[in-house]
């Protein structure tokens, strides 16, 4: 075993899986977005709408763009950097990756025409439904490999007899125990983050000046959106936390700083934990992980005591946990305000700062859900495959992955620079306003 | 025939759709940068963008089906080719990678900026040279297991000259595919210029493809002489290939039939590309693993046929329909439409 191609493969997977996610969520979330967007434009008659789906896929190719390029590179790097897990886990979980493939060119075909035939039909809803398949292709994207990881934390589907695998079941190694939750997680919390960024937008157009009618109905429909999807987000947040305590008790008590084995539980919420691994300024509150595990406040749960030493996850992801859970409330919260306010005419939701924290809305959520997924991986250390492969086993032994990390890192930098300075350009040269403007001259020219 | 070879043909036959759209998409970047340095910019951008915007994304999944494909159907294939090609295969990914991502920020974001068209046209020719480095390692020789581990020889490797002549004809191979294609295209699309340009790129690089094809096979018998005569014992096919790759000049040659001579080069490969895939047979990489070593098992096996069926139920309708909106549009083709970009 090689210590340091070890470490510098979790950093590589790390660094391209963070960087990834970013867009990898957003290629799940906003076709869902473009198309209520474009749908509600038809249905009630509202250009503007239709206008907000149309310059969304603009922005949104863009990140695909990147969202492609980052998930071809943690394709070969599962096999590039993970060759020992790849050659054992691929007999048994081959079958969604071979899926997820088509399901993203399913998803690429469809975007390509969606693209090219703005108003191309005469009748648009022929158009918009080009979008179905690239929603349904991008979300079963996200299913096909989320079904890989839950599988990396619940493997079944096969036996281990003297070194080989035997009795290998396909589907019911992608049916595992943690699939349902995982996969639910996942898409709640990618159509949330993408509501709340384009809600961002929108809040922060409103704010640098923009009174745009448009900048309105985009806020509004997003955050409707966001909230819908933020509670769904945390409900099955609760499922995951049951499902833990019975399938994964040792990720659960390491999130919840859980060490002893007691009844009626009380739950540990912020806090720091010094180097005798006493915990400092946190919240107990009292029954609240019995509930959390089991929905019972006098139910038993699994302490870290329970394990041996070398079988327990990093004690550090309580603090990544509590970040995704409060940035979670944080924005149901905000979202809640938002839309009631609408409803029931409160000035506040108006205000400066009320824009500024719905601004603050789109940032925060990509913040959770890259704590949510390294929660998810640290979470499951020192297993690459719980209970059968460990991660330091799996890795790769070349020597030069040290110097394939520093090259990523640069590819990134210019990646998400690159990303950033094109969006931003390709709005600013065309501004709502302006583009309104072109829009009526066409329409009168047509009429003339 | 076994699951084994099923899965392979599967596979080479992907593996084949790549090497032609990407070579296309590879060889139209590299005469576009060609064509700015020599001022003749105008002639080629506009077709080459009209070709590649809506497929660009499409060319890419062939490579990623590919090499998820061959770890679902040879899980062993991580093991092996997973630990020797980190280097060649990480430097593919970065160059596929900026090529890609900044091919849409041009053409969706902000256009015209020269120092992009260039790196875009090398990296047109770095990719496939340093990919084509997987076919060089597969043959034998570069690669030696040392404690049950596969370690690769870069000296060996670099100081090879069948790894040069490989890529060379890489090279080669992309610029005439992609010539050809856009000799017919611009036809298609009723653009003289580009289409006269295109014809004269074409057939300039017939012959530095064709004396590359035959060195590689000379070198071979050097190389590894069991290879070389399993390469001799199908010589029917790479002869079916050369003779379809003269009528495809001839055609060019005369300007005549240029929608048969797309079909004649896409045939010319296919025998070249299984001629050689054959002569390979039963080899994985020569000469540690073969496909039935290799090879997942019965179940996996067995799903995974099923579901790649089920996956061209689904794709092949799509892939028409896309190629009827663009590719075979005339309206589209031929820049008489209004635009229909979002």
């Amino acid at each position: 075993m090689n210590e340091s191609a070890v470490f510098w493969s979790r950093m590589l997977t790390e660094l391209t899986l963070s960087f990834h996610i970013i867009y990898a969520t957003i290629g799940v979330g906003v076709p869902l977005m473009i198309m209520i967007a474009q749908w509600v434009g038809m249905k009630n008659n509202d250009e503007h709408y239709i206008l907000l789906a149309r310059r969304i896929t603009r922005g949104f190719v863009i990140t695909v763009a990147v969202g492609v390029v980052t998930g071809t590179a943690i394709g070969l790097q599962l096999s590039l950097l993970w060759p020992n897990f790849m050659r054992l886990a691929g007999q048994v979980i081959a079958l969604p990756l071979f899926m997820e493939t088509f399901a993203f060119f399913f998803e690429a075909i469809f975007l390509g025409i969606y693209l090219y035939t703005w108003d191309r039909f005469d009748n648009q809803t022929k158009h918009m439904l080009l979008l179905i398949p690239v929603a349904i292709g991008a979300s079963m994207s996200a299913v096909f490999i989320t079904v890989v990881n839950s599988f990396m934390n619940t493997p079944q589907g096969f036996e281990l007899v003297n070194g080989e695998l035997v009795n290998i079941q396909p589907l019911v190694a992608m049916f595992n125990p943690s699939m349902p939750t995982k996969v639910a997680h996942v898409l709640a919390s990618a159509y949330m983050t993408s509501a709340f960024l384009l809600a961002s937008i929108a809040a922060f157009r409103l704010l640098k000046g923009s009174n745009h009618i448009y900048y309105k109905k985009s806020l509004f429909l997003m955050m409707k959106l966001g909230l819908i999807f933020s509670i769904a987000t945390a409900v099955i947040g609760d499922f995951s936390g049951k499902f833990l305590a019975e399938y994964q008790p040792e990720k659960l008590a390491a999130a919840e700083w859980h060490f002893e084995t007691e009844e009626a539980a009380s739950l540990i919420l912020l806090g720091f934990m010094d180097q005798e691994e006493n915990i400092k300024l946190a919240i107990r509150i009292p029954y609240a992980l019995s509930i959390l595990a089991h929905g019972n406040p006098m139910a038993e749960v699994i302490g870290l005591n329970e394990f041996p030493e070398d079988e327990i996850p990093p004690l550090y992801i309580h603090y990544l946990f509590n970040i995704m859970v409060f940035i979670g409330m944080f924005m149901t919260l905000v979202s809640i305000l938002y839309v009631a306010g609408v409803w029931r005419g409160w000035q506040f939701i108006k205000k400066v700062w009320f824009r500024w924290l719905t601004v603050l809305g789109g940032p925060l959520s990509i913040i959770a859900i890259e704590t949510g997924w390294w929660l998810a991986e640290v979470g499951r250390q020192p297993w690459i495959l719980r209970g059968y492969m460990r991660t330091a086993q799996g890795a790769t032994t070349s020597e030069h992955v040290d110097m394939m990390f520093i090259l990523f890192c640069i590819l990134y930098i210019v990646l998400g620079i690159g990303s950033i300075v094109v969006l931003s350009r390709m709005y600013r040269a065309n501004p709502i306003e302006q583009e309104i403007q072109d829009r009526m001259a066409e329409v009168e020219g047509g009429v003339r | 025939m076994n699951l084994e070879v099923l899965g392979i043909i599967v596979l080479w036959i992907f593996l084949f759709g790549y090497v032609i759209v990407a070579s296309i998409d590879f060889g139209a970047g590299f005469f576009n940068a060609y064509s700015l340095l020599t001022n003749k910019s105008h002639i080629l951008s506009n077709i080459i963008q009209r070709y590649l915007s809506p497929v660009w994304e499409v060319t890419n999944v062939f490579l990623v089906f590919f090499f998820v494909g061959i770890v679902g159907f040879f899980p062993q294939t991580a093991f092996y080719y997973g630990t020797v090609l980190l280097v060649p295969v990480s430097i593919a990914i970065i160059l596929l990678a900026v090529r890609g991502s900044y091919y849409a920020f041009e053409s969706y974001g902000s256009r015209g900026h020269k120092g992009y068209a260039f790196a875009y046209g090398v990296s047109g020719l770095l990719i496939p040279s340093s990919l084509s480095v997987v076919l060089t390692i597969s043959e034998g020789g570069f690669v030696d297991i040392i404690d049950d581990l596969p370690q690769l020889d870069f000296w060996a490797l670099f100081t090879s000259p069948l790894t040069w002549s490989i890529v060379l004809l890489s090279i080669a191979s992309v610029l005439y595919i992609s010539a050809v294609f856009l000799t017919w295209y611009a036809w298609k699309a009723q653009d003289w210029e580009a289409h006269e340009l295109m014809r004269k790129y074409a057939l300039i690089w017939a012959g530095p493809l064709i004396f590359m094809a035959v060195a590689i096979i000379i070198q071979m018998q050097q190389h590894n002489p069991d290879r070389f005569r399993n390469m001799i014992s199908i010589w029917p096919m790479f002869g079916i290939s050369a003779t379809l790759f003269l009528m495809t000049v001839w055609l060019i040659w005369k300007k005549r039939g240029l929608g048969l001579s797309v079909g004649l080069l896409i045939l010319q490969f296919l025998f070249a590309f299984f001629a050689y895939g054959i002569s390979h047979y039963p080899y994985l990489l020569y000469p540690h693993l073969t496909i039935y070593e290799g090879f997942t098992n019965q179940e996996m096996a067995i799903s995974l046929v099923i579901a790649f069926i089920a996956g061209l139920c689904l794709l092949i309708p799509s892939l028409y329909l896309l190629f009827r909106l663009f590719l075979f549009n005339k309206e589209y083709v031929t820049g008489n439409q209004k635009d229909f970009h979002a």
